[in-house]
């Protein structure tokens, strides 16, 4: 596999495109919980219930097109190798928990890999939506349209009371998780995320890493989420999100300026240090690979770096993980051989822009 | 340096007290320290779903101590889901739900714990699915127009107040039909 070619497929379709706000918001997605009526939940379903559900997908939806979200495709997890499930996870195809040994698990994913619907999670579906940048009520609104598409063949689980019924108390009502994934190097280096944070726990929403539920936030990458679906129309959960992301980018883009101001030269030393460490280390680890990355982007962002591509930083994040770096060798990967591995690719996949 | 207390292992954790001014320290391996409860496995373990279990159980009880307790208290559950066959006990210990059949089951044991996880929200206000909402939205249409109809009533804007008003009457017609066509 020519490394070009891989590149194309370790970063989305969807992602070359950029989006409002695309300096700091990196991508906007929304997540639907449904379930069939009929069926009991993957929490307690064993074999056949979860057999239907899947086949249902499979024969009702497999090479289907909704408005460009063409191509859907079903790929069953237990059709896929341990390394390409990792893949897919990293790629934020899937979930880590669909990949847990699960009956039945599989995902329907369209061509520009925007959509991807998740079959036998914790719920009989979920359903993913993602725009890049800062777009969360187109994606609501699509996600919403999609809804309603797969509904027309689907009896979903809903409640007058209760909307609709999740297998989690936590997702019940809209079913719906709305999250933006934020680029927040000058809040992070500042320290001042860390006092925001718990004023934004406070709104009922959450902040976290990139991979979701307990994951560290690396790379300066945080990912913001509504808590609460009960009670709330999506509308509305969608506007508290987005007053506090909106909030989020003007705080990044002033501290970005103030670091400017006050400490320009420490500031172009810092970028310039990690790219010499990212053109030219042998062996590099996840996390610093991570932050040196950050720091690329954030000299992209402020033009210290010209000629680089602002999606390196999506791009080389998702490269640089240990499921596919393992796919690029075409083999398993010890942590070790993985550090080495993993300069390589960078060392090359920036030497590529220097040859354009 | 070893472990102080077996002499056989590296130390690995490292400890320094300070207790009315006199300072003290400790050096013990991994498995040391452990024994001696330094390191609480327990806690490491502790995710979500035993945090919301835990909220389940606090049911009646308001002692946060209870959450750490497990279920020992607990009394003999008899109500079981008719759909899935879980049971109210088994429902507390996963924080799961087994079907959709399960929230009329426990429904009334719901709004205390859907107010703790949804802050203070028992009631869904969102999207209502075309088909599986029956005639929930052309219910709720209704209800909209009436509003409406109250606001221009109080306007004093009747020529458009009967125009709503008989809106409101085709779409009554239209929520007795649906009804018609069910029996």
């Amino acid at each position: 596999m020519s490394l070009e070619k891989f590149m194309n497929e370790a970063i989305s379709p969807w992602m070359r495109h950029d989006g409002p706000d695309s300096d700091i918001v990196l991508s906007s997605r929304i997540r639907l919980a449904r379930n069939f009526s009929s069926q009991p939940f993957p929490t307690v379903a064993r074999g056949e219930p979860l057999e239907e559900v899947l086949s249902f997908m499979d024969e009702h939806f497999t090479e289907c097109s909704f408005r460009e979200y063409e191509g859907l495709q079903l790929v069953k997890m237990d059709d896929l190798q341990p390394i390409e499930k990792r893949v897919l996870v990293e790629k934020h195809l899937v979930s880590p928990h669909l990949i847990e040994d699960r009956e039945n698990a599989a995902t329907i994913i369209s061509e520009n890999e925007q959509v991807s619907i998740m079959v036998n999670e914790e719920d009989h579906l979920r359903i993913q939506l993602y725009f890049p940048g800062f777009q969360l009520d187109k994606a609501l609104e699509q996600a919403s349209q999609l809804d309603d598409w797969l509904e027309e063949k689907i009896d979903y689980a809903f409640d007058e009371e209760r909307g609709y019924l999740t297998a989690c108390p936590t997702n019940v009502g809209t079913g719906m998780r709305a999250s933006v994934m934020m680029h927040l190097p000058a809040l992070a280096l500042t320290k001042q995320i860390n006092r925001m944070t718990p004023a934004i726990n406070q709104l009922g929403l959450v902040v976290r890493g990139i991979y979701g539920e307990g994951s560290e936030a690396v790379g300066n990458l945080f990912q913001i989420s509504n808590q609460i679906t009960l009670g709330k129309s999506e509308e509305d959960i969608v506007e508290d999100l987005h007053s506090v992301v909106q909030q989020l980018i003007e705080q990044e883009r002033k501290a970005r300026q103030t670091l400017m101001n006050r400490s320009p030269v420490q500031l172009e030393d810092r970028i310039y240090r990690s790219y010499g460490t990212l053109r030219h280390s042998r062996v590099i680890t996840s996390k610093e690979a991570a932050g040196c990355l950050s720091d690329l982007r954030l000299g992209i962002d402020l033009d210290f770096l010209k000629d680089i591509p602002r999606t390196i930083l999506n791009e080389l994040m998702v490269l640089t993980q240990p499921g596919f770096l393992q796919q690029y060798a075409g083999e398993s990967l010890d942590p070790e051989e993985r550090d080495i591995k993993r300069a390589t690719l960078i060392r090359e996949r920036i030497n590529l822009e220097d040859d354009n | 340096m070893q472990c102080q207390r077996c002499e056989k292992y590296p130390a690995t954790v490292h400890l320094t007290q300070v207790i009315n001014g006199e300072k003290n320290e400790v050096h013990l391996c991994d498995s040391c320290a452990k024994e001696q409860g330094y390191m609480n496995q327990e806690e490491e373990k502790f995710s979500l779903n035993d945090l919301l279990s835990g909220l389940f159980h606090m049911e009646g009880s308001g002692s946060a101590g209870k959450l750490f307790q497990g279920n020992k208290q607990q009394q003999k559950e008899s109500l079981q889901c008719s759909g899935c066959g879980l049971t109210y006990q088994e429902f507390t210990k996963a924080g799961k739900f087994g079907c959709a059949t399960c929230y009329e089951t426990f429904n009334e044991r719901l709004d205390p714990i859907l107010k703790r996880v949804h802050s203070g929200n028992t009631t869904h206000h969102g999207k209502v699915p075309k088909r599986a909402g029956g005639d929930l939205n052309l219910r709720k249409d209704i209800e909209k127009h009436r509003e409406k109809l109250h606001q221009l009533i109080n306007q004093e804007e009747f020529e458009e107040a009967a125009k709503v008003r008989d809106e409101i009457r085709t779409l009554e017609e239209e929520l007795n039909q649906d009804k018609g066509g069910d029996s």
